[in-house]
């Protein structure tokens, strides 16, 4: 009885400060909205720019509004086979990736979820030594080598396939969601391993499948480092390194793929070529980003429980 | 049948012989492989390249004919320039990360946590996450597009507006670097960091806050006397975590803030170990210095985490 009467207590609490109002309130809001605006408005005015004409651009009149709309811009970047076709690839290797990704982590996490498995401190140790020490760039490099992985898709895909911490992150949901006692009985049913893996555990691990593969994705789709040091064809590179390359080099001139398709037509200034380059990058994460946002948060939550 | 069950599962409990594991779980080993495989192709079978941080290393030589050189590599790099300089940036930027990276996720989850409109908190914790999600070459790049000296659109507004009539070097005078490159830290991050932090506040007793009302608390005492003590365990988890990264660096993130003018601070040791190990073929320098990188990590976190346990809390490991 006590126990409800707090209950409503902390309702009534709830209600009365959203009727009360205080300026600590305003200024909250305030600091927050103003950190959002840090996070939209550069976005924004790139977009803006990248659909505003040159002149307009030029005369640095162009703010959070295009002005002279055009999408000439957006024309050349999808006119460069270079990067259309870089960014198939991008999409290819992040797809590879990630299915494989999954594929790798369920094979370590399912054994590992099991307390019955003999030797599981071994091979948890062995599976978990790579997150806390590696060897660093440059024996990993000979060791590519030695395999003959530089300067091939491969080298993108096979070194990352596993991790650790996304071993991590499904084991601990396959031990606190699953219920033994489901596996234990179809265990006695005769079911073998693989087949209570597939039937039982897999179909009812869906947001877990989810949302790691989305970190699989995203990390892949982010990630150039190992692009930049792994390899020199300009055919394999990832789109990421593709813009990353077009705006260090602008920096110093805009000498790029595009380069002389802004060049010889003098008719899009570089500054609105490469503001279409970065949105054509940008833009698709930026479309699924608020459908897929939730599972991450989901995700980083799990990963925080101590393994 | 209950019989059988309860016999089963003494069987699981018991003791269990390797042949008696293998009939039973073989697939189980059989899954484990792949993972196992592929961790020995491919991180432990670069560890061996670590001894090259003791040898003089020629490719052309090869392993074996290189000359073992003990700890020679050690003394050469802490005797040269380029390294000293690529250390002190990276522990200088680092702890400067840490320190106005750090507590900006607890404000903002404090600040969050007091947003009474549920749609409203929803949409800007979209908004703040975001830039987590984007790669550094999209994120230096939208950062030139902003803060280019003579077109960036900080400048052209603060022009404009009459504040200045010379445009402010913020990516390209080595100062001015330093401070947008360690903001633009702690805005990528500013987001994604709360969420342990609001989901640590969601688990506080609401009958803490209730006394603390009781008692006549104010919302910004509620917060440093029961919010902030209720979170202390996660802060302190996720500083042993931080502190552990303060000899790392993040080549990508150094990459895409890179230009001439700044390289003086921008020099950092991944940068150090991308160009001079890798691109001048200086593999046992560049071998000993990423060593030299991941064990002082190592011992920063046993060490933060022994320091942790000592002073009562949970700590990491």
């Amino acid at each position: 009885m006590a126990k409800k009467k707090n209950m409503e207590e902390v309702a009534s609490d709830g209600s009365r400060a959203i009727s009360k109002f205080h300026i600590s309130d305003v200024l909250i809001i305030v600091f927050i909205v103003i950190l959002c605006a840090t996070c939209v408005l550069p976005f924004w005015h790139v977009l803006v720019k990248s659909i505003s004409g040159n002149g307009a651009v030029m005369a640095k009149e162009v703010f959070f509004w295009p002005k002279d709309l055009s999408f000439e811009a957006y024309t050349k970047v999808f006119a460069d086979a270079s990067m259309v076709r870089s960014m198939g690839y991008s999409v290819i290797v992040t797809l590879i990736f990630t299915i494989l990704g999954m594929v790798v982590c369920t094979c370590a996490a399912y054994p590992l979820s099991k307390k019955r498995l003999k030797g599981k401190g071994f091979f948890t140790f062995v599976l978990m030594v790579p997150m806390y020490f590696t060897a660093g760039m440059i024996p990993s490099y000979l060791l590519m080598n030695d395999l003959n992985l530089l300067d091939t898709m491969w080298v993108l895909i096979l070194p990352l396939i596993y991790s650790p911490y996304n071993m991590l992150v499904m084991k601990t949901y396959f031990q606190s969601s699953i219920p033994d006692s489901l596996e234990e009985s179809a265990f006695l049913d005769g079911a073998t391993n693989l087949q209570i893996l597939f039937k039982i555990v897999l179909p009812l691990s869906k947001p877990i499948i989810a949302t790691l593969s989305l970190f699989y994705a995203v990390g892949r789709w982010n990630a150039y480092g190992d692009n930049m040091y792994y390899i020199k064809k300009d055919s394999l590179r990832l789109i990421q390194y593709k813009l990353y390359l077009l705006v260090q080099g602008a920096e110093a001139s805009i000498a790029t793929s595009l380069g002389d398709v802004g060049g010889a037509s003098n008719t899009t200034t570089p500054e609105v070529l490469q503001a279409a380059c970065i949105m054509f990058v940008t833009i698709p994460i930026v479309i699924i980003y608020p459908f897929v946002q939730k599972y991450f948060v989901k995700g980083a939550m799990v990963g925080a429980v101590k393994g | 049948m209950a019989n059988e069950k309860s016999a089963a599962t003494v069987k699981v409990r018991t003791k269990t012989t390797w042949k008696n594991a293998l009939k039973r779980d073989w697939q189980l080993y059989l899954l484990l492989l792949v993972p196992v495989a592929l961790v020995v192709i491919f991180s432990y079978a670069a560890y061996p390249g670590l001894r090259m941080a003791f040898m003089n290393y020629k490719p052309a030589k090869g392993y074996a004919g290189s000359e073992w050189v003990g700890f020679d590599i050690f003394v050469k790099i802490f005797k040269d320039a380029d390294f000293v300089r690529a250390l002190k940036n990276s522990i200088v930027f680092n702890l400067l990360d840490l320190l106005v990276g750090f507590p900006m996720p607890i404000i903002l989850a404090l600040m969050l946590n007091e947003l009474k409109f549920l749609k409203f908190k929803k949409v800007t914790q979209t908004i703040l996450y975001l830039p987590h999600f984007l790669s550094w070459a999209i994120i230096g790049s939208v950062a030139y597009t902003m803060f280019r000296p003579s077109s960036g659109l900080v400048n052209i507004i603060m022009m404009d507006m009459g504040w200045i009539t010379e445009g402010i070097p913020f990516l390209t005078e080595k100062y001015h670097w330093a401070i947008t490159y360690l903001l633009i830290g702690v805005w990528q991050n500013m987001g994604w960091g709360t969420i342990l932090y609001l989901a640590a506040i969601t688990s506080i007793n609401g009958e803490l806050y209730e006394a603390a009302i009781i008692d006549g608390a104010n919302r910004w005492q509620k917060m440093w006397h029961v919010t902030l003590p209720g979170i202390r365990g996660t802060i302190v988890t996720l500083l042993i975590m931080n502190l552990g990264r303060v000899m790392g660096s993040n080549l990508e993130r150094l990459m895409a803030f890179d230009n001439t003018q700044v390289r003086d601070f921008q020099y950092q040791l991944a940068i150090y170990i991308y160009q001079k190990g890798l691109g001048n073929g200086k593999f046992s320098q560049g071998t000993a210095v990423g060593l030299f990188q991941s064990l002082v990590g190592v011992v920063l976190v046993l060490l933060s985490d022994k320091i942790a346990k000592a002073l009562g809390e949970e700590g990491l490991l």
